[in-house]
C-alpha cells in the first residue's frame, strides 16, 4: 500500500505526545512500517505543537510536507488553520471546536479568525468538527481532549476495536485507563 | 523482536545492548531522552553531569578503567566538551567510548545551527550518521566495535528529526564484553608534549585507516538505479530523497560522515551523468566532492539555513509535488510562554518595571525576553550571563543585572562568578533557583540533591558556593513577592562590590509543587485597566463584561494555580480567591 499521512496538531500541554504514542502502538499492532515524529522542547511551553504519523509498507520521510496529509487532526481550532497547508487536496480536517487564545490575542495585538471550519470547507477540505472539550469533561477530565480526538480519528481507520483497546492499555497509566477509555468511546461515537 | 522506538530511545537501547557500563551526560534538546532512557537500564551506571565537558571526561575515565562508556549532548554541548574531544582523540580509549551529538537544523530549541561534522573533522575522530531509529541502534553498537578497533572515541551524529522520530527498530539482547584491564601507560594517557607528539602521526594514520574502511563499509551503501541522476546524501536528507524518488535514481548513502570515502564517491560519480549532494546545514560532503575534482550540485540548489523537506527536494530536482492551501486570515502566532504560576514571571515583570539591563542565560527564563515582559537584553550560551555581566560592568555599564538558572549556574556559571569574586566588580547576579532543569523537561541537577535515578544524593549549596567564589553579599528572596524582590534588587545594585540574589521558588510543574486554589475576578471591582495583562500570564485574558460595553479581566480556572502575582499588581483588589 502507499504511505498514509496523518498530522496531529495542538497546543503545548494538550497531550499530543500521548496521542502520538497511542497512534504508534496501534500501527505496530496492525503490523505496519511506521514513523511517528514529534518536536520536544520550546514547543511544549504552550506553543504550537505538530506531530506527524506516517505508515504503510515502507516509510521513508519522518515528516509530512505541505499538501500531503490525508487527515489533519487538530486539538484546537486555530491550530487547524495554522497547519492547513499540510492537507492534501480533498483531505479531511478532524478538529476540536475549542478555542484557546494565543498570547497575541490575549494581549489584544491580534484577532482570533472567525468561521474557520467554513473557510476550510471553502478551500475544498472535508471538515469533521466536534466539541472535544465538552466530551472530555463528560469522560471525567478536560485533560482527555487528546483521547477524545483520537477516538474520533479511529473512525477513519479499519482497525479492529481490540487494536485500539490494546494500544490504550499500553499507553495510559492504569489509574487513568477507565476515564481515557470513556473519552475514546465518546469521541468515536460523537 | 521489533519495537517502535524514538531515535533517542534506540540509541539508548544500542548503548544497553553494546554492554555499556557508564553513561554521563548533560540534558539538551533534542538529545535529552537518550540518557533519560539509559537511566531506565539498571545495569548501566547513569548520571546527569553538571556539563558536557564533565560528562565526556567521566565517559573517558570509565573507558580507560576498562568499561564501555557513553556521553550524549546537543550540538552546542560539543562546544563545551571540545577541549576534551580534541585530546582524547590523541590519547584514544581502552574500552569503547561513544559520544552522541544532536544537531538542530531549524533551531526548534537552540541558539544556533552549527554543523557538528566539522568537529569530527577538526578533532580527527570518526563520525557515524544514522537515518532512522533502527540505524540509531545498529550504528551505536557498531560505533563501540569501531572505537575499540581503531583506539578512538566515536561520534554519533543525530538531528532533531532522527532523535524525535519513532520508527520500527529490531532489538536484541545485551552482551557485555569482558572488561579490559587497565594498564599503566603514561605514553598513551598523559598528553604532555613529549608523549603527545608521537601520538599525532598515529592519529593521522588512524584516520587514513578508517577512510580505507569507509571505502568498503556496509554503512556506506550504493543503490544503483539508472545512469542519469546520482545523489549523495546521509541521515534525514536520505529519507527525504527516497521519499521523493523511491528507487528511480541512484543514491550513495553515507553512514560514515567522517572520514569521507574517496574512491567510493569517485566510482559512484563515474556511473551517473549528474551528481547532486543533498545534505542539511553546511556543504560538508559537497566540499569533499569538489576537493576530489568532481562537478557537483549542492548548496547552489539547497539552503544552508534551516531544514530540508521532501517538497523542497522535489521542486529543486524537477519532481512533482503538491502545495497545500491556507485560509486568507492572518493566523496569530502561538509562541511558547512561561506557564501559569511560573516563578520567573514576577521577577521579569519587576526587572522590566525597574528598567534595568538584563544579561540573560539559557533556560525557560529566556522567555523573559519576549513581550509583554520584554526584560532580557542579552543571551548567548550557558554561563555567559555571569561573565558578560562582569565585562559590561567593567566597561562602565550601569543599571545592569545578570540572570541565570540553578542548573545553568552549576553548568558553567560558577567560573564566571569566580571571576567576579576574584577580580571584583559592582555586579549583581540573580540566580533563579526553581529546583529543576526546566526547559529540557525537568531533569535533576547538582543543586536539587537528587540524582537521575531519583535517589537522594549530595546537594550543591548555592549560597555556600557563591560565598566560596568570594561573594560577600548573598540574599535569598521569593520571586513571587514583587515588593520584596524590587527592594532587594535596588539595594544590591546600589551597594558597591559584587552581590548575588537567589530568587528561590520551585517550578510549578514539579510534582512536589502544590497549586493554590484558582483565582476569580470580581467584575464589580475590575476597571479594565489591563495592568494584569503586562505579565503575560496564559491564565488571564480580557472579556466583555455583562453589559458588553467594557472589557474585564477573566481568569481561566483550569490553568490558574493561584500564584498571586496578578493580585499584587491589581490596585482594585479585583482578583479574589
Amino acid at each position: 500500500m502507499d504511505t498514509r499521512n496523518i498530522v496531529i496538531v495542538g497546543v503545548g500541554g494538550q497531550g499530543s505526545l500521548l496521542a502520538c504514542n497511542l497512534m504508534g502502538r496501534a500501527l505496530m499492532i496492525e503490523g505496519y512500517d511506521a514513523k511517528v515524529s514529534e518536536v520536544h522542547g520550546m514547543s511544549q511551553r504552550g506553543g504550537a505543537v505538530v506531530t506527524y504519523v506516517r505508515y504503510g509498507d515502507k516509510v521513508y520521510s519522518p515528516i509530512v510536507d505541505k499538501g500531503q496529509a490525508e487527515i489533519l487532526v487538530s486539538f484546537e481550532l486555530l491550530e487547524a488553520a495554522r497547519w492547513l497547508e499540510l492537507l492534501a487536496p480533498g483531505g479531511t480536517v478532524v478538529t476540536n471546536t475549542q478555542k484557546i487564545n494565543p498570547i497575541p490575542v490575549i494581549m489584544g495585538a491580534a484577532e482570533y479568525p472567525e468561521n474557520l471550519p467554513e473557510k476550510f470547507k471553502a478551500l475544498g477540505a472535508k471538515v469533521d468538527a466536534i466539541d472535544a472539550l465538552e466530551l472530555a469533561e463528560k469522560a471525567g477530565s478536560s485533560k482527555t481532549v487528546n483521547i477524545v480526538m483520537m477516538g474520533r480519528l479511529s473512525k477513519y481507520f479499519d482497525f479492529p476495536k481490540e487494536t485500539w483497546d490494546k494500544a490504550l492499555i499500553e499507553c495510559v497509566p492504569p489509574k487513568f485507563l477507565e476515564m481515557n477509555q470513556k473519552a475514546f468511546e465518546l469521541g468515536m461515537r460523537a | 523482536m521489533k519495537s517502535l522506538l524514538l531515535g533517542n530511545a534506540a540509541v539508548a537501547r544500542g548503548v544497553y545492548e553494546a554492554g555499556v557500563c557508564v553513561a554521563s551526560s548533560y540534558p539538551g534538546t533534542p538529545s535529552t531522552e537518550i540518557t533519560a532512557n539509559i537511566a531506565a537500564y539498571d545495569e548501566i551506571y547513569t548520571e546527569w553531569a553538571p556539563n558536557e565537558k564533565v560528562g565526556m571526561e567521566v565517559a573517558w575515565g570509565a573507558s580507560i578503567a576498562g568499561k564501555r562508556s557513553f556521553t550524549g549532548m546537543k550540538h552546542v554541548g560539543l562546544n563545551v566538551a571540545a577541549d576534551v574531544l580534541f585530546t582524547i582523540s590523541y590519547a584514544g580509549v581502552n574500552a569503547g567510548m561513544v559520544c552522541a551529538v544532536a544537531d538542530e537544523p531549524g533551531m526548534h530549541s537552540s541558539q544556533n545551527e552549527q554543523d557538528s561534522r566539522y568537529f569530527a573533522k577538526a578533532a580527527k575522530v570518526p563520525m557515524l550518521e544514522p537515518a532512522d531509529s533502527d540505524e540509531c541502534l545498529k550504528f551505536t553498537k557498531y560505533a563501540y566495535e569501531m572505537s575499540e578497533k581503531y583506539d578512538t572515541p566515536v561520534l554519533l551524529r543525530l538531528c532533531t528529526r532522527i532523535c524525535h522520530s519513532q520508527s520500527v527498530t529490531e532489538i536484541s539482547e545485551r552482551v557485555v564484553p569482558p572488561a579490559k584491564e587497565y594498564k599503566k601507560n603514561p605514553q598513551k594517557y598523559v598528553m604532555m608534549p613529549t608523549y603527545a607528539r608521537p601520538k599525532h602521526p598515529i592519529v593521522e594514520q588512524r584516520m587514513l585507516d578508517i577512510r580505507d574502511l569507509s571505502e568498503k563499509s556496509p554503512l556506506n551503501s550504493v543503490e544503483l538505479s539508472g545512469t542519469g541522476l546520482g545523489i549523495i546524501t546521509s541521515g534525514t536528507a536520505y529519507q527525504y530523497v527516497k521519499e521523493v524518488f523511491g528507487d528511480k535514481v541512484s543514491v550513495l548513502k553515507l553512514g560514515i560522515v567522517n572520514p569521507l570515502p574517496q574512491s567510493l564517491i569517485l566510482d559512484f560519480a563515474k556511473k551517473v551523468e549528474r551528481l547532486v549532494v543533498v545534505e542539511e546545514l553546511d556543504p560538508f560532503i559537497e566540499d569533499h566532492c569538489k576537493k576530489l575534482g568532481l562537478t557537483v550540485s549542492g548548496k547552489d540548489l539547497f539552503p544552508i539555513v534551516g531544514e530540508l523537506s521532501p517538497n523542497m527536494i522535489a521542486e529543486k530536482l524537477g519532481m512533482p509535488y503538491n502545495n497545500g492551501k491556507n485560509v486568507e486570515d492572518d493566523i496569530p502566532v502561538r509562541p511558547p510562554v512561561m506557564c501559569a504560576g511560573c516563578s520567573h514571571r514576577g521577577l521579569f515583570y519587576t526587572l522590566g518595571k525597574m528598567g534595568v539591563t538584563v544579561v540573560g542565560d539559557i533556560g525557560c527564563y529566556t522567555l523573559g525576553a519576549t513581550p509583554p515582559l520584554s526584560a532580557m537584553d542579552m543571551q548567548i550560551c550557558m554561563g555567559a550571563s555571569v561573565s558578560a555581566l562582569h565585562g559590561f560592568v567593567r566597561a562602565g555599564g550601569k543599571n545592569v543585572v545578570g540572570v541565570i538558572g540553578d542548573s545553568t549556574f552549576a553548568h558553567m556559571g560558577v567560573p564566571g562568578l569566580i571571576d567576579i569574586g576574584y577580580n571584583g566588580s559592582d555586579s549583581t547576579l540573580l540566580i533563579l533557583d526553581n529546583s529543576t532543569t526546566g526547559m529540557t523537561g525537568h531533569q535533576e541537577n547538582p543543586t536539587t540533591g537528587v540524582n537521575i535515578k531519583g535517589e537522594a544524593v549530595g546537594k550543591m549549596d548555592i549560597e555556600a558556593m557563591c560565598r566560596a567564589c568570594g561573594i560577600g553579599r548573598v540574599t535569598v528572596v521569593d520571586p513571587n513577592n514583587l515588593d520584596e524582590c524590587e527592594k532587594v534588587i535596588k539595594e544590591e545594585m546600589a551597594t558597591p562590590g559584587p552581590s548575588v540574589i537567589i530568587a528561590r521558588r520551585p517550578c510549578m510543574l514539579l510534582k512536589s509543587s502544590k497549586p493554590n486554589p484558582p483565582l476569580s475576578v470580581d467584575e464589580s471591582k475590575c476597571t479594565g485597566c489591563r495592568i494584569c495583562m503586562k505579565i503575560g500570564c496564559p491564565a488571564i485574558s480580557m472579556k466583555d463584561d455583562m453589559t458588553g460595553t467594557k472589557k474585564k479581566a477573566e481568569v481561566n480556572r483550569t490553568l490558574c494555580v493561584g500564584c498571586d502575582v496578578c493580585t499584587q499588581l491589581c490596585k482594585f483588589d479585583a482578583f479574589t480567591k
